[in-house]
């Protein structure tokens, strides 16, 4: 029936012929029945996004269940930075250092990630054109593709003996080394959403600061910067997440050595590298699995927590 | 969006201030392309390195033959196709999936709490860390659903990373479809699948097949999921089927580049090299594709 709504009287034959409707219910044939088949069918492939990341929550925290059970305790599990599982009689599974691990690349990653990207990303959308920016584009993207192992190997072959070379120290396993991989790995998807953020400001605003003369670049500092604010925040968070779950490239750059950092030139273990490095050794069940299994529920409530926060400021700006 | 730069046409001489502002933004321009190419420039860096050092030890044998000597010597052909095993067993599961709940997604949800639910997962599936993943995996598919470390559970596993970039991708390609197009199938009594299948979807595919390549390879260079659940170090015969090990690329490079003793400078660069020229060629012909479609829109 058609949607019309007035009060004027519609003409006899408008008011009694109704309109096709999109889902045929006036012939229930087998068009009808096959409809609702592949309705149904599509349904469950739109909330099987729910199913699997409730699954992932669910088998996560079922593994690691006995520890938060039984051997769990707040203070020692977040206070202690002793990690040592495979002590005999009292092992402690403090990961304090473990987190200060995470932390402390995650942290010299963005320090050298978020000028480059934010740089770049300003380059490209507001002073390259046509043929550079594209090409700009492409070669982000293609810094984006290089595999989280193929990166922990540069860190291994290339970066360890550079920074043994230029900073005259012992090791080049460390912080500065899986720093600066990290950096250059969360750099694209920073650029690449922080020039959005930027495109999504309205090309009015440039226009009006222009015609009250101002220069290119006091356009940018003055007007857009200021609108793309939220964005820019967004596109920075999505990086921090990033780096708090990478796992390859960490477990391979940073050394193996627990403890807190005193400075970059010391080796540190993250929380996702110890994952990677001790479930194979452990056996199916034991605590020291159960822990490793609850880091993981850690990691995932924090990573959850981040990328939430980042789309809720990144999907204000795209709304605009 | 191209706005002028400052304007040089003036019939009078250049302002003192003007000058000064021109050089200001001179100096930045230049800063920023600065920036731009020194994050650029590692990606050339280090295919460079890997190009110089391992470059040597490519060859068809080194692509066809097994490793021996303890993985010393020898080729990465077990490696080489495991992944391929695993790839287009993840893709099998996660495409069709993708693409369904991206049409219930684009065609078939209203716009309320329910679909906003799902979009909040969507993104957090994909926020998830690749270790927890393969948290998920062992707890899962290796030990719930007991398939044990097999093809089958590496490969669920990469399916449920790769499955929220499908869903992502593909709604955007159907969203571009003119709402017209739909509307005039409705007006001849088509039904809401007869549409679909005939109108949005071919004109959508384009851009689905763009998406399906780079997750290509992406999946192609992931080694946590897999490391737990369904890669081995080393097999000394190939998979025979879905329950069975397998070796991989990814996780080669990472063992032969931590874990195995004397090995040959040039190796792990080469097996590098693979897997890096691997990614960068599909990337390359997704890029290209989304480049050569934008020629070719219908509408």
């Amino acid at each position: 029936m058609s949607k019309v709504e007035t009060s004027e009287p519609l003409n006899p034959i408008e008011q009694t012929i109704p309109l096709p409707s999109k889902d045929s219910f006036d012939r229930r044939n087998l068009d009808w029945y096959f409809d609702k088949l592949v309705q149904f069918i599509v349904f469950i492939g739109g909330i099987s996004a729910i199913v699997f990341i409730l699954g992932i929550f669910i088998f996560v925290t079922m593994e690691g269940m006995g520890f938060l059970l039984e051997g769990f305790s707040f203070s020692e599990f977040f206070g202690s930075q002793y990690w040592e599982p495979s002590d005999e009689d009292a092992p402690e599974y403090g990961i304090l250092a473990l987190i200060a691990g995470t932390a402390s690349v995650t942290g010299l990653a963005m320090l050298v990630a978020i000028p480059f990207s934010l740089g770049a990303a300003i380059y490209i959308a507001e002073f390259a054109t046509g043929k550079t920016r594209e090409f700009l584009k492409v070669l982000v993207e293609l810094l984006a593709a290089i595999p989280s192992v193929v990166w922990g190997f540069i860190g291994l072959s290339i970066m360890n003996p550079l920074i043994i070379d230029l900073f005259d120290v012992p090791v080049g396993l460390n912080v500065l080394n899986a720093g600066i991989i990290l950096g250059l790995m969360a750099a694209p998807i920073m650029t690449s959403i922080a020039e959005d953020a930027l495109k999504a400001v309205p090309d009015r605003y440039r226009e009006a600061a222009e015609a009250l003369g101002a220069t290119r670049w006091q356009v940018i500092y003055k007007t857009v910067l200021p609108a793309a604010k939220n964005g820019l925040l967004g596109a920075i968070l999505l990086g921090v997440g990033r780096g708090f779950g990478e796992t390859m490239a960490v477990l391979m750059a940073t050394g193996h050595a627990v403890n807190i950092p005193g400075s970059v030139f010391d080796s540190v273990r993250a929380l996702t590298a110890t994952i990677a490095a001790e479930l194979g050794e452990t056996a199916v069940g034991s605590e020291h699995y159960q822990v490793l299994f609850t880091i993981g529920i850690f990691l995932f409530l924090i990573t959850f927590i981040i990328n939430l926060t980042a789309d809720l400021i990144v999907r204000g700006i795209k709304n605009q | 969006m191209s706005l002028n730069q400052i304007s040089v046409d003036s019939q009078f001489a250049e302002t003192q201030l003007n000058v000064k502002n021109k050089k200001i933004q001179g100096l930045y321009k230049t800063l920023f392309l600065m920036m731009t190419l020194l994050l650029i420039l590692p990606v050339l860096v280090i295919l460079g390195t890997l190009i110089i050092k391992g470059g040597s030890m490519i060859s068809i044998d080194f692509l066809f033959t097994d490793p021996v000597n303890g993985m010393t010597e020898g080729g990465i052909f077990p490696a080489l196709l495991g992944t391929i095993w695993l790839v287009t067993l993840a893709l099998l599961i996660s495409v069709p999936l993708g693409i369904a709940a991206a049409i219930y997604l684009s065609e078939y949800a209203a716009d309320n709490w329910f679909t906003r639910i799902i979009n909040l997962a969507i993104i957090n599936l994909a926020g998830v860390p690749s270790i927890v993943h393969a948290l998920f995996g062992v707890g899962a598919f290796v030990i719930f659903f007991g398939f044990g470390t097999s093809i089958l559970a590496a490969s669920l596993t990469l399916a449920i990373m790769t499955l929220p970039v499908v869903i992502v991708s593909t709604r955007e390609s159907l969203q571009a479809v003119p709402q017209a197009f739909r509307e005039a199938c409705w007006n001849m009594g088509a039904t809401r699948w007869q549409t679909i299948r005939r109108v949005v979807l071919p004109n959508a595919v384009s851009g689905i097949l763009t998406g399906v390549i780079l997750e290509v390879s992406r999946t192609t260079g992931e080694t946590a999921p897999i490391m737990f659940t369904g890669a081995a170090f080393f097999l000394p015969f190939l998979p025979q089927g879905v329950f069975d090990q397998t070796m991989a690329l990814s996780l080669h490079l990472f063992v032969v580049s931590t874990q195995v003793p004397n090995v040959p400078d040039a190796l792990p660069y080469a097996v590098a090299l693979v897997l890096i020229a691997m990614v960068l060629i599909m990337n390359s012909i997704s890029i290209a594709f989304r480049m050569h479609l934008r020629g070719k829109k219908k509408w």
